[in-house]
């Protein structure tokens, strides 16, 4: 089955679909968690430092992280691949392009591969940023709060962020959309609900995302 | 009725009458029983020979893509051939109507009989009744099998299959796919062929069309086709050779045939020696969108069950010019219903066609030229609600507004008569043979089914009928009695010759560069063939077309331009190439128009009706079909008659009043 | 109307092409966009040219055989058939570039025609349902409910044209192969080959190197017949199903 899935265009769609679909999700939850920031550095530290013992004590402290980051990463690995082999061969697929241009589809649909590589991007410098600290002076594990609040204390920290956000919502746009349809829960009845839900998504999470650095910019977070 | 022309020099009106032909292949005894007897009594080839037969199937269309589907599961190799980039495009699919079978599903008096018996009185008795009565038979099974294949037609909501009435028959068996009928039918024996190529039983040509049949030895040993991307011209060998290459309404220029339907393959097929029958039996359809202007480059037909709830009318004043929803109930015409009071608007195809061409005639038309009447549904709107006839006639009324951008809910329909479907062709035995040896004909190509004048939703019937199920059933006998040909090849004298001709006409036709394109003499024997050879012919008119063809040949073969080579994609030759055999073939039907010097179903002599207008038989001089033999070009042809024997439904004249 | 065309002239498969002006005069508008390439063509074989060369055939918009890009959209501006657009869609003085389908799948011939063989491929994988001629059973042995032959008939409508093809932005052919197997795969009769079929389909269609869905709507909105978008839906339902299944 996963051979016939991975080796057929609407197999590695489906793959990009689940795992895009399990990065969402896990989107969502982040963001919950990120808007506790704004009842206090000790509340938010404090669900960080839980984020490490879910689980206990069937699970060793970090453990259900670590299982959480690395199902993160397989989906990310299978996205993008899928994401590249594909579109490597929709570009050899149409060569030729019209002498007659027009412009073509919805923005968030045209968009998908560029916003897929800066939300890629982005996420290696988040991940330098606010977990291993490597490109962030004075970084102090075991206190986001004040991580936090010093990225977006500066403009490109917050340049960046609002920057991947926006991409993020328009790739979430079109992508759960584009999921439904791929996993084949769309239908003719069913279309508006899902236009719906995806523009939802991508509003709240966008929304949701940007509140933080909204907050640190206009002091309610310091 | 042989005459000598002024001069002196036999002219082609002086047409010699040979031996009588006669259908030797279809068994005595009781009509319902003959089918089952010829295939009981025909050979059959051993299941592990079929292989090493080679059938070269010419058409992928409603007969030629069951026939080469069907001939390939049997275990024979199949080698097809279409001018069209795929099988799948072939004109079939521009059926719309529906598809006749005498289920008897609604109970409404319906029979194998009584779809014998209509076929063979709406061709006006001018059909073989073995054949006919075969067809009725196989209806029946055509269904299934298109069920069996997936072809979604209209269901009623208990899942049952839809029916509805077409002309000329008062019971409901034309089962119908929405006004696709016709593209779903091919699209079932298109994949049906397309299982054979991928299985290697069916060798696909194409965009590749038979310019020529090679005979050796008296028998059809196979084709010469020219590839149309590369131009290359190359022979190819079968055991036998089956010509599916549909009907030659594109004499006429303006038809509702698609644009590249022609009548090569029949055409080069009756000059290597297989008679060409009834040519002058042409069908005219009472429902097609009139013309707009000079520019036309074909016509678009409306489906004919448009007259299941549409009704016709003309103003009763001559001039009356005022907007169609402005004439009160009482200053219109309903003329068919007026004269055919118990069929009203479902009389056969040749008589709503020559009712509307008698009313324009009296200046009485309607739109551009008066060359219309009026296909009103607004008592359909009112009876059924706009949702049902947008249901039923939806995509028919949508082509129709795209077309004349009018809306046929608010405005009627005009329609006028056009050239629709050659009832004529090469004429077959009741095993669909021609008169050459290993040469078959089936659907439209052949002449056998649909006498003078062919019922609505008949023409799938036949294509599917011979394809499906006669064809591959008689094949085998002339496979199995003639099982060692001499294997033939390139060197072949004979195959030298026919490739030589071919050659030759393509490079003359390359060489003349004059100054009129292909077009421009298509149309002139167009106009030319719809003005003397159209809804109504008289013998002075014939004879001035017959005057006038061989003038315009001559024409053709001085002024035509044709620009590019041979050698390359070249779509002015196609078309030049395919002008060369209307210019011969028109004459043909002119001739034999000539002399049939009685009215017929599609073929009316104005010498020849009734006091009251319609069109009236003589059977007595007229009861066979004209077969006639070629003798060389521009010389009379020789007529074979075929005697016509009724025995089971008696020639009366036809009454649909 | 006077208009100026714009149309790709490509000698034949291998040659370059290139966009050549021409001129127009005398068009009317109940002309067809065919009548009016038409009229084109008889004054270039007259100058001694060669004419366009372009496919066409029943011209009454159900073969499938035209197959023109008109600025950029397929089949033109109009939710039809090449040959089905006439000319009152556009005004007078206008200029219109025509130009092939576009997709490596479906190689120019010459000029405005492409090779589209490669969908009777697709169809060739899997595309029927086996019914050999005389094996049917008895056309009512099998009542099919009216929404299920509907659904089935709406599929079927397919022509085959490539437009889809020509529409997309990665050149696939996810809308031509899903008419095809929802046709067939909402029917009874087409129940037993059911996952074969779309894997098999699917596969040929990847093998002819079309491109992959991203979901960009351009297929069905330049579909002539409205196959709608979700018949793709519904074909990665039946993929996907059909993978789980697989034997």
């Amino acid at each position: 089955m996963t051979r016939t899935l991975w080796h057929s265009t609407v197999g590695k769609k489906a793959v990009m679909a689940v795992s895009g679909l399990i990065m969402l999700a896990y989107l969502v939850v982040h963001m919950f968690g990120n808007l506790k920031i704004f009842f206090g550095p000790d509340t938010f530290d404090a669900y960080a430092h839980w984020l490490r013992t879910i689980g206990e004590p069937f699970m060793h402290y970090e453990w259900t992280l670590w299982v959480v980051r690395v199902v993160l990463v397989a989906a990310v690995v299978a996205h993008a691949t899928a994401a590249y082999q594909l579109s490597r061969r929709d570009l050899r697929a149409r060569p030729d392009r019209y002498v007659h241009r027009r412009p073509r589809a919805s923005y968030a649909t045209r968009t998908m591969r560029w916003g897929g590589v800066i939300l890629g991007l982005f996420l290696v410098w988040h991940l330098l940023d606010l977990t291993t600290g490597t490109v962030h002076a004075g970084f102090r594990p075991g206190h986001p709060y004040e991580n936090v609040v010093a990225t977006f204390s500066t403009w490109y920290g917050n340049a960046v962020y609002l920057l991947a956000m926006l991409a993020l919502g328009l790739h979430v746009r079109h992508g759960f959309w584009s999921a439904a349809q791929t996993l084949g829960a769309g239908s003719r009845t069913r279309d508006r609900l899902l236009v719906t839900l995806a523009n939802l998504l991508a509003l709240v999470l966008t929304l949701g995302f940007i509140a933080v650095p909204v907050g640190v910019m206009t002091g309610l977070v310091s | 009725m042989t005459t000598s022309a002024p001069s002196g020099i036999p002219a082609y009106t002086d047409y010699a009458t040979g031996e009588p032909v006669a259908d030797t292949r279809a068994p005595a005894g009781p009509i319902a029983e003959r089918w089952d007897t010829r295939r009981f009594e025909a050979k059959l080839v051993n299941p592990a020979n079929r292989r090493k037969h080679t059938v070269i199937v010419v058409g992928t269309g409603l007969a030629g893509g069951s026939a080469g589907a069907t001939l390939a599961e049997q275990g024979y190799h199949v080698v097809q051939f279409c001018y069209q980039d795929s099988p799948r495009r072939a004109h079939s699919i521009a059926a719309q109507g529906g598809i006749n079978a005498a289920k008897n599903y609604r109970n409404d008096g319906d029979s194998v009989h009584r779809l014998f018996y209509d076929t063979v009185k709406g061709g006006d008795f001018r059909a073989r009744e073995s054949n006919v009565h075969r067809l009725a038979q196989i209806s029946v099974e055509i269904i299934d099998q298109c069920v069996a294949q997936g072809v979604p037609f209209a269901r009623e909501y208990g899942g049952l299959l839809d029916t509805r009435s077409f002309g000329g028959v008062q019971v409901s068996r034309t089962f119908y796919a929405r006004g696709q009928t016709g593209q779903q039918l091919l699209l079932g024996a298109y994949q049906a062929l397309s299982r054979q190529i991928a299985a290697g039983n069916v060798e696909l040509h194409p965009r590749t069309e038979m310019l020529d049949l090679i005979v050796i030895g008296g028998r059809a040993r196979g084709i010469v086709a020219r590839d149309l991307v590369t131009g290359e011209i190359s022979s190819h060998f079968a055991d036998a050779v089956v010509l599916a290459s549909g009907g030659y309404g594109n004499v006429f220029y303006l038809s509702t045939n698609a644009m590249n339907s022609n009548a090569t393959a029949i055409w080069r097929a009756h000059r290597r020696g297989a008679y060409f029958a009834n040519p002058c039996f042409t069908q005219i359809h009472p429902t097609c969108i009139p013309r707009t202007g000079d520019h036309q480059s074909k016509l678009t037909l409306m489906s004919e069950s448009l007259r299941n709830d549409g009704r016709i009318w003309v103003p009763k004043a001559t001039g009356d010019t005022r907007p169609p929803n402005e004439i009160p109930e009482d200053e219109r015409d309903y003329y068919l219903e007026r004269i055919y009071p118990s069929f009203g608007n479902l009389v056969p195809r040749d008589i709503a066609s020559r009712a509307a061409k008698n009313v324009c005639d009296e200046g009485r038309g309607v739109g551009p030229g008066g060359q219309g009447v009026y296909l009103d549904f607004a008592d359909a709107i009112a009876r059924m609600g706009r949702k049902a006839v947008e249901a039923k006639y939806g995509n028919l009324f949508d082509m129709y507004q795209r077309i004349t951008d009018e809306d046929p809910y608010r405005v009627p329909m005009r329609i006028y008569p056009a050239v629709h479907y050659t009832m004529g062709g090469l004429w077959v035995d009741y095993d669909l043979q021609t008169t050459v040896p290993g040469l078959f004909a089936i659907g439209e190509a052949n002449f056998s089914d649909h006498g003078a004048n062919r019922l609505g939703a008949s023409a799938l019937m036949q294509g599917l009928a011979d394809g499906y199920f006669v064809l591959p059933s008689t094949i085998n006998d002339y496979l199995a009695r003639n099982p060692h040909q001499e294997p033939v090849d390139d060197g072949h004298p004979a195959v030298q010759e026919v490739l030589a001709e071919t050659e030759d006409r393509i490079n003359l036709l390359l060489a003349v560069d004059g100054d009129r394109t292909p077009d421009s003499f298509h149309r002139e024997i167009g106009e030319l063939m719809w003005e003397y050879c159209g809804m109504a012919r008289t013998d002075a008119g014939l004879r001035k077309a017959l005057a006038r063809i061989p003038e315009i040949r001559q024409e053709f073969w001085r002024r035509i331009k044709v620009p590019g080579t041979g050698a390359e994609f070249n779509q002015s030759l196609e078309k030049a190439n395919r002008i060369v055999d209307y210019l011969e073939l028109a004459e043909l039907m002119c001739l034999d128009a000539l002399h049939r010097r009685e009215s017929c179903g599609g073929h009316f002599r104005e010498e020849s009706q009734t006091p009251d207008g319609e069109a009236a038989r003589r059977d007595e001089e007229f009861c066979y079909a004209a077969a006639w033999e070629f003798t060389g070009a521009g010389a009379a042809p020789t007529l074979h008659k075929e005697d016509l024997v009724f025995e089971y439904v008696h020639p009366t004249q036809r009454s649909y009043a | 109307m006077r208009l100026t065309l714009r149309v790709w002239r490509q000698k034949n498969a291998g040659a370059d092409g290139a966009m050549s002006t021409y001129e127009v005069d005398g068009i009317s508008p109940d002309m067809s966009f065919l009548e009016m390439l038409d009229t084109l063509n008889e004054e270039l074989i007259l100058k001694g040219e060669d004419p366009v060369a372009f496919d066409h055939d029943c011209r009454e918009g159900i073969c499938g055989a035209c197959s023109l890009v008109i600025n950029g959209d397929a089949h033109g501006p109009e939710r039809t058939t090449t040959c089905q657009l006439h000319m009152r869609s556009f005004e007078d003085g206008d200029t219109i570039d025509v130009e092939p389908w576009r997709a490596a799948a479906f190689p120019v011939v010459k000029d405005l025609v492409v090779d589209r063989s490669a969908f009777d491929r697709i169809i060739q994988a899997g595309g029927y349902i086996t019914a050999p001629t005389g094996s049917a059973p008895e056309a009512h042995a099998t009542p099919v409910p009216k929404p299920d032959a509907d659904a089935a008939f709406e599929h079927a409508e397919c022509i085959g044209c490539g437009a889809c093809v020509a529409a997309c932005p990665n050149g696939a052919a996810m809308l031509f192969t899903s008419a095809k197997v929802n046709h067939l795969g909402v029917l009874p009769q087409g129940a037993p080959e059911r996952e074969s079929r779309v894997l098999d389909m699917v596969a040929q269609m990847d093998a002819e190197g079309f491109g992959g869905c991203t979901l960009a709507g351009e297929c069905a909105t330049a579909c002539p017949k409205g196959i709608p978008l979700f018949s793709i839906t519904r074909m990665n339902r039946e993929f996907v199903r059909a993978a789980r299944k697989a034997r």
